[in-house]
């Protein structure tokens, strides 16, 4: 299982991220956002959009690389990936 | 007592004025978030916040109580739903139709962009007899409506699908065009039609109007089932033919709640007033004078005839006029105007008033601005007082 870390500032929104180890079985970014949000309902719109494309200032990491499919999030995981979740900086 | 309290939607966070015996004082919530809108329903009591944040996209927010905020399920467009963007090239570049640069020998075709929401962009609340009903205005230019506090919420596909915007254009090919044009809000570096004005008739909640800049006025009266434009007697003078039926540029339309066929708008190309339910409108400002361009406008509660705005400089110069702050009342449908300056800085002041950043409650009027100054007055507008200068950059005032 895909394991996933988040953006501090996200435990504002989902407190019960703080502290929590999160594990999530699955083949691509996509299905672990959607899995994400069956146990965190909402975060799946805080991370992507509704058509399901990344937000412009969100980025998804799995190890140290970018996640290269933005649009539809159909990158690949393997059982032992470390996702983060991050906030897209851009300067300032 | 509506009056007492005042939501500030502003840049960081949504800050509630309360008055108290020994003056205003303030809570905030939302904190660091830039706030868009935010208003209370008086059938619930609910309280609504539209927020912006900067990494995690807009947000709808509700709060039975103003303190403990909540995510309701959020706002989205369906499956499916696209729109037209301007035009481009078959080789997919964009075509700028007002660039008279732009190549002309290429065919061209509609641009097509998917509905993602953008922004919460206005809010208003049904009829004494639709408790529970909230409209919500988005960019780009969607209506939703939702009938239960929040829980879910329904794109307005007649209006989506509006002739006035090329129609259905869910599916290839598209042969139509669109006549929003969209404008004056930029998010992520696009700039789409938003809906940023909502007005419910209070004496027949099933009919209700919207504005849209560069686009104009839009009437339903079945409840949202079809749509007719609203744009007679509008001028466009930033376009070649300024009596166009679509294309105008409203900054925000306002009803008179006990006489609603009594409608205003403060448009980019001056003040415009209807008697008539917004069938046909007439200008009632003039270049050169004090009350001509601005975004906000107020209308008594009582009197259709009578109505507030705060000026600005120009549409090239959006700040208060020579450095001087001032509000403006008409009390006969817009032929003569008086100025307001008491208590208002009449130097050095840049301040913008954006479209929701003004608000009346009886003879209570408030404002606030890009500076973050708020101002209130207690006297129909006549004299104002400072109840702070040192807020964020406001975006919306609303009395709660």
């Amino acid at each position: 299982m895909a394991t996933v870390a988040f953006a501090r500032h996200l435990y504002e929104f989902f407190p019960a991220l703080k502290g929590a180890e999160v594990r999530i079985d699955a083949l691509t970014v996509a299905e672990l956002v959607r899995k994400l949000d069956v146990k965190y309902p909402g975060i799946a719109f805080y991370i992507a959009d509704e058509r399901g494309g990344l937000r412009q200032h969100v980025n998804i990491f799995i190890e140290e690389e970018l996640v290269r499919d933005r649009r539809t999030l159909s990158d690949h995981l393997t059982p032992d990936s470390k996702v983060y979740v991050m906030q897209a900086l851009s300067g300032g | 007592m509506k009056g007492d309290k005042i939501l500030l939607g502003t840049r960081k966070g949504l800050i509630t004025l309360i008055k108290g015996k020994k003056g205003w004082k303030t809570e905030l919530a939302h904190s660091g978030v830039p706030v868009s809108y935010a208003a209370r329903d008086p059938n619930t009591g609910y309280y609504w916040a539209g927020l912006e944040h900067g990494h995690w996209g807009p947000k709808l927010s509700r709060s039975k109580d103003g303190k403990k905020w909540e995510d309701p399920p959020q706002i989205k467009y369906p499956d499916g739903t696209r729109y037209i963007d301007g035009f481009e090239t078959e080789d997919g570049q964009p075509v700028n139709e007002f660039d008279p640069n732009a190549p002309k020998d290429k065919p061209t075709r509609p641009k097509m962009k998917p509905g993602k929401l953008k922004k919460i962009t206005a809010m208003a609340f049904g009829g004494k007899d639709q408790k529970g009903r909230i409209h919500i205005g988005t960019m780009p230019g969607g209506f939703f409506t939702s009938n239960d506090n929040g829980e879910t919420f329904t794109l307005n596909m007649p209006l989506w699908n509006h002739e006035s915007r090329g129609g259905d254009v869910s599916k290839d090919p598209v042969k139509t065009k669109s006549f929003w044009f969209g404008g004056g809000m930029v998010v992520d570096g696009d700039s789409t039609p938003a809906i940023h004005s909502i007005v419910v008739d209070p004496k027949n909640s099933k009919r209700f109007m919207i504005a849209i800049s560069c686009a104009g006025v839009l009437e339903t009266a079945d409840d949202g089932k079809t749509w007719q434009g609203r744009n007679k007697g509008l001028l466009a003078t930033f376009l070649p033919k300024p009596d166009i039926e679509w294309g105008h540029d409203p900054h925000l339309m306002a009803i008179c709640p006990a006489k609603p066929d009594h409608v205003w708008q403060q448009n980019h190309c001056g003040i415009f007033y209807s008697k008539d339910g917004a069938k046909t409108w007439k200008m009632v400002s003039k270049e050169g004078q004090t009350a001509h361009f601005g975004f906000p406008v107020c209308v008594d509660e009582k009197k259709g005839e009578t109505a507030w705005v705060v000026p600005l400089k120009a549409d090239n110069a959006r700040t208060a006029i020579n450095g001087a702050l001032c509000v403006c009342r008409t009390e006969d449908g817009g032929q003569t105007w008086k100025e307001f300056r008491k208590g208002l800085p009449q130097s050095d002041a840049y301040d913008t008033i954006y479209r929701h950043a003004f608000d009346l409650a009886g003879k209570r009027l408030a404002f606030g601005s890009t500076t973050g100054n708020v101002f209130i007055s207690d006297n129909r507008g006549e004299s104002w007082k400072s109840i702070g200068s040192n807020f964020p950059p406001i975006y919306s005032v609303r009395f709660a």
